[in-house]
């Protein structure tokens, strides 16, 4: 509940500030470029964080046959034993979302026999996998699609894809499949959440805060462009401002302006201190960014250190006696 | 349990959240699952800190006044040092999708054993004391301080998790609730929190070179015994020489296959294979442990207990090394080996001196798994089979975690199994290969006092086994893992009385055509050949 009152907050606040003249220049200047900078600060130093730190050990997990023997078809993505292989499986991993892909969900089933105990089987559960690539897909669609705003003369990708995704229009306004999508895979996301007894017991406020704050954004820019036709012109005029690092400010642009602006704003600062710079999390991640042929290749860890052992000498010593009469080869007949 | 001799069912395990927020550290031990504490003695000959009697019933743990200070210092040194750590405390989303996924989950409903949530009990430790943000708004950022309370969670939790990587590998960033367990295990190890099942063959292994505390002159007795065995059955008398200086292979087994059923039959295949190829091998007493409960405590106990593998090649003046069938000790092996304590480069690259294969894939650390061997010797016709010999078991495979999930040795075990026996059958797919379900009682967890763990964590390999059971008759569970060969026979007898379990290289024995054998009666324990044939 608590983060559904704080988007909320945050949203009037940016809607009451669109009254104050005065305040032009925190929402027009300071937030974006500040969000902006917080983003490319923030995400520089996340990575800088991971990546200062050593990957001591080989430690990938593997999901398919080894290269072993050359009779044996090895699985050269799911176990890769080279580097290309092991990009590869990144790649499959950031654009198909490949492990989510596997999801089974357990379930006990009743046999229908009197008084016979429920069976465990495994149920195929691709819901995530498809919510979550319809999610990341429109989300990327709808950013592509905000390159008319900060582009003049607008390329023809820009176009291409505005035609592609609005194969239908309602109104005078063309409908993009993407933003539509967005927001049923974002209600979809959500609602597991809510329902599922075992994601609801474990989910943070973290986990919430996010999804409402996009919602925010998605929803107030569906409005614009549906219902209040956000004057379009001016919305341009700030953008291509922002781009050209000449501000124009944001008269003529009303308080869901604002608001969609405040949001995605806070959106873009948030990224780098929570849980979603997962973003950049993947392809640093060592179970899968390393080839599984552990022990073809040599690994070395930067703070591989001498430990403790109890060695050969000092256990012949121990059981010379023993060794000498059970007719074991001895290194040194005496001690 | 079983009432007049009918199989025993598992019940449906229900989702059994308390009523209170996670964050709340959970403090009630269930009766069953948890594992008695480590002895002062095994920790001392470790050089383990803070050894004392204590018990993890007794509401005093007897830790250092700093321990508070200890583990925070300790947790930022290891996200120092190892960057899964550091990424897997900031990139989890919290998706859901390992939760079931689990073993422990399945089989208790305890949700703190999804392993979302395992993370999430170092992690909350992670934000609340070390993140500015938690240390802020606390619960609001999902923080919490470590208490003594929280503390007493971790020991509980960390210990109910067998480090079997099948939640990562359903991760969609990969995130490793092994890894965490591993490092979270090693932190509670800098105040002696610890297990005996773990601290006890670990500090033998240190002295004795092996987990069970064979002796050399043991392990002479224990060989001669099996070799006895072997030529009761097969008229042919193998001789494991050990210590050998000159041979060209050292070969390293799991010391449980040493001493207790069914391990001793995988043995006596192993010595079988090895005798009838000709290879040019030697035990260790002293490297007579592949597997390494080093793991289960910190990575330096790992390494120092691996370090007498390439110390016994080197002294013996070996090519190469071969591994019997272990599961943890083929993720030391194939993981950490070589980066521990590599360079091997007074080795030479695997080549078979048999049938000339060289195992490229164990190019560098210079270590072949038996199964490779093996089924290198059967693909290039170098071994006479019977798999006729076999035929009263229908054979289904549990893949072991490790040996899947950290190496992908899939397809060698099966290749043997369809050459040595005529009834073999797959579990469904979504419980084998690299989705195999752990035996429940792996990483230090197979002791006697948590039996309800073990019987509750091995429901889902149970239940997987009975529908091939129903379908097709299965009456023998195979495996190429010690643990497994130790303790799936107990969890067989509770669930599924009447299968039995074997290591691959059992039915390779089986099987095998000796130069010069009598003509065999018996398969390797004795059991007649021709009765109860499937």
């Amino acid at each position: 509940m608590l983060p559904l009152v704080a988007v909320a907050a945050l949203a009037l606040m940016a809607w009451t500030g669109a009254g104050w003249p005065r305040l032009e220049p925190f929402y027009g200047v300071i937030l974006p470029y500040g969000a902006l900078l917080a983003f490319l600060v923030g995400m520089s130093w996340r990575v800088l964080s991971w990546t200062r730190s050593p990957v001591p050990f080989n430690i990938t997990t593997t999901c398919g046959q080894q290269y072993s023997l050359p009779w044996i078809r090895s699985s050269r993505l799911e176990n890769p034993h080279t580097r290309w292989g092991a990009a590869g499986r990144v790649v499959l991993e950031m654009l198909l979302f490949r492990s989510l892909l596997r999801n089974v969900q357990h379930e006990w089933v009743e046999s229908g026999r009197e008084g016979a105990a429920p069976k465990l089987v495994f149920k195929s559960s691709p819901g995530l996998w498809l919510a979550a690539l319809v999610f990341h897909y429109s989300m990327l669609l709808v950013l592509l699609h905000h390159a008319r705003f900060f582009l003049e003369p607008v390329l023809g990708w820009v176009r291409g894809l505005d035609r592609l995704d609005a194969f239908f229009q309602l109104g005078s306004a063309a409908c993009y499949v993407s933003g539509l999508t967005l927001i049923l895979a974002l209600l979809y996301l959500l609602a597991r959440r809510w329902w599922l007894p075992w994601l609801r017991y474990l989910s943070l406020p973290a986990d919430y805060f996010p999804l409402y704050l996009l919602l925010g954004v998605a929803l107030t820019g569906g409005m614009m462009h549906y219902s209040t036709r956000a004057n379009v012109p001016a919305a341009k005029d700030f953008c291509l401002g922002l781009a050209r690092l000449r501000p124009a400010g944001l008269s003529g642009l009303g308080p869901l302006f604002h608001v969609h602006l405040t949001l995605a704003c806070l959106l873009l600062a948030y990224v780098p201190f929570s849980k979603l710079a997962h973003m950049v999390s993947l392809p640093l991640s060592p179970t899968r960014n390393l080839p599984g042929a552990g022990r073809m290749t040599r690994h070395v860890n930067p703070w591989n250190a001498p430990v403790k052992t109890h060695s050969y000498a000092d256990y012949e010593n121990e059981y010379r006696d023993k060794m000498r009469a059970a007719g074991i080869p001895l290194e040194k007949e005496a001690p | 349990m079983s009432e007049e001799g009918k199989p025993a069912r598992p019940a449906r395990v229900p989702f059994a959240p308390s009523s209170r927020d996670w964050l709340e550290p959970t403090t009630k031990f269930a009766a069953g699952r948890w594992s008695y504490s480590a002895k002062p003695k095994s920790l001392r000959t470790l050089g383990f800190p803070n050894p004392r009697d204590w018990s993890p019933d007794q509401a005093d743990w007897k830790l250092p006044d700093n321990w508070k200070e200890i583990i925070l210092q300790g947790l930022r040194e290891r996200m120092d040092r190892f960057r899964s750590l550091r990424l897997f405390m900031d990139c989890c989303v919290r998706c859901g999708a390992c939760a079931d996924k689990c073993h422990y989950f399945i089989g208790t409903g305890d949700p703190k054993n999804m392993p979302v949530l395992r993370a999430e009990l170092l992690r909350s430790v992670y934000r609340g004391e070390m993140t500015l943000a938690g240390r802020l708004l606390g619960r609001l950022a999902g923080g919490r301080r470590l208490t003594p309370e929280v503390l007493k969670e971790w020991f509980y939790y960390f210990y109910q998790c067998t480090e079997c990587r099948r939640c990562s590998v359903f991760c969609p960033f990969g995130i490793d609730q092994a890894e965490i367990t591993m490092l979270g295990r090693e932190l509670l190890n800098l105040l002696g929190l610890n297990i005996n099942w773990v601290m006890d063959p670990a500090a033998k292994c240190f002295t004795t070179g092996n987990h069970l505390g064979i002796t050399p002159h043991a392990l002479k007795d224990n060989l001669e015994f099996i070799v006895d065995t072997i030529e009761e059955v097969t008229g042919v008398r193998v001789d494991p020489p050990i210590n050998r200086k000159g041979a060209d292979v050292l070969f390293v087994a799991p010391s449980g296959d040493l001493l207790a059923e069914p391990g001793i039959f995988t043995l006596m295949g192993y010595l079988l294979v090895l005798h009838q190829s000709g290879l040019n091998y030697t035990w260790s007493s002293y490297a007579s442990e592949g597997g390494n409960f080093g793991m289960f405590a910190s990575h330096e106990l790992m390494k120092g207990l691996n370090a007498k593998i390439y110390g016994e090649a080197r002294r013996l003046g070996v090519k190469w090394i071969l591994g019997g069938e272990c599961g943890h000790m083929w993720r030391v092996a194939h993981q950490y080996m070589e980066t521990m304590n590599g360079p091997a480069d007074f080795l030479q690259e695997p080549i078979s001196p048999i049938t000339g294969t060289h195992f490229r894939n164990a190019r560098t650390t210079r270590m072949v798994h038996i199964a490779e061997f093996t089924a290198d010797l059967i693909q290039q016709g170098k071994l006479k089979l019977a798999p006729e010999r076999n035929d009263r078991y229908r054979v289904t495979f549990h893949d072991s975690c490790n040996p899947a999930r950290s190496m992908g040795l899939l397809e060698e075990p099966r290749y043997i199994l369809r050459q040595t026996c005529r009834h073999f059958h797959e579990m469904p797919a979504e419980t084998i290969r690299e989705k195999t379900f752990c035996c429940g009682c792996g990483a230090g967890l197979g002791s006697e006092e948590c039996m309800d763990l073990r019987m509750r964590g091995g429901i889902p390999r149970a239940e997987a086994v009975r529908s091939v059971r129903e379908k097709y008759g299965v009456n023998l569970l195979s495996c190429i893992c010690a643990i497994d060969r130790a303790v799936l026979p107990t969890l067989m007898d509770h669930w599924l009385p009447g299968v039995g379990v074997a290591g691959l290289h059992e039915l390779v024995g089986n099987a095998l055509v000796l130069d010069g054998e009598k003509e065999r009666t018996t398969n390797l324990r004795g059991e007649p050949l021709h009765e109860g044939e499937a």
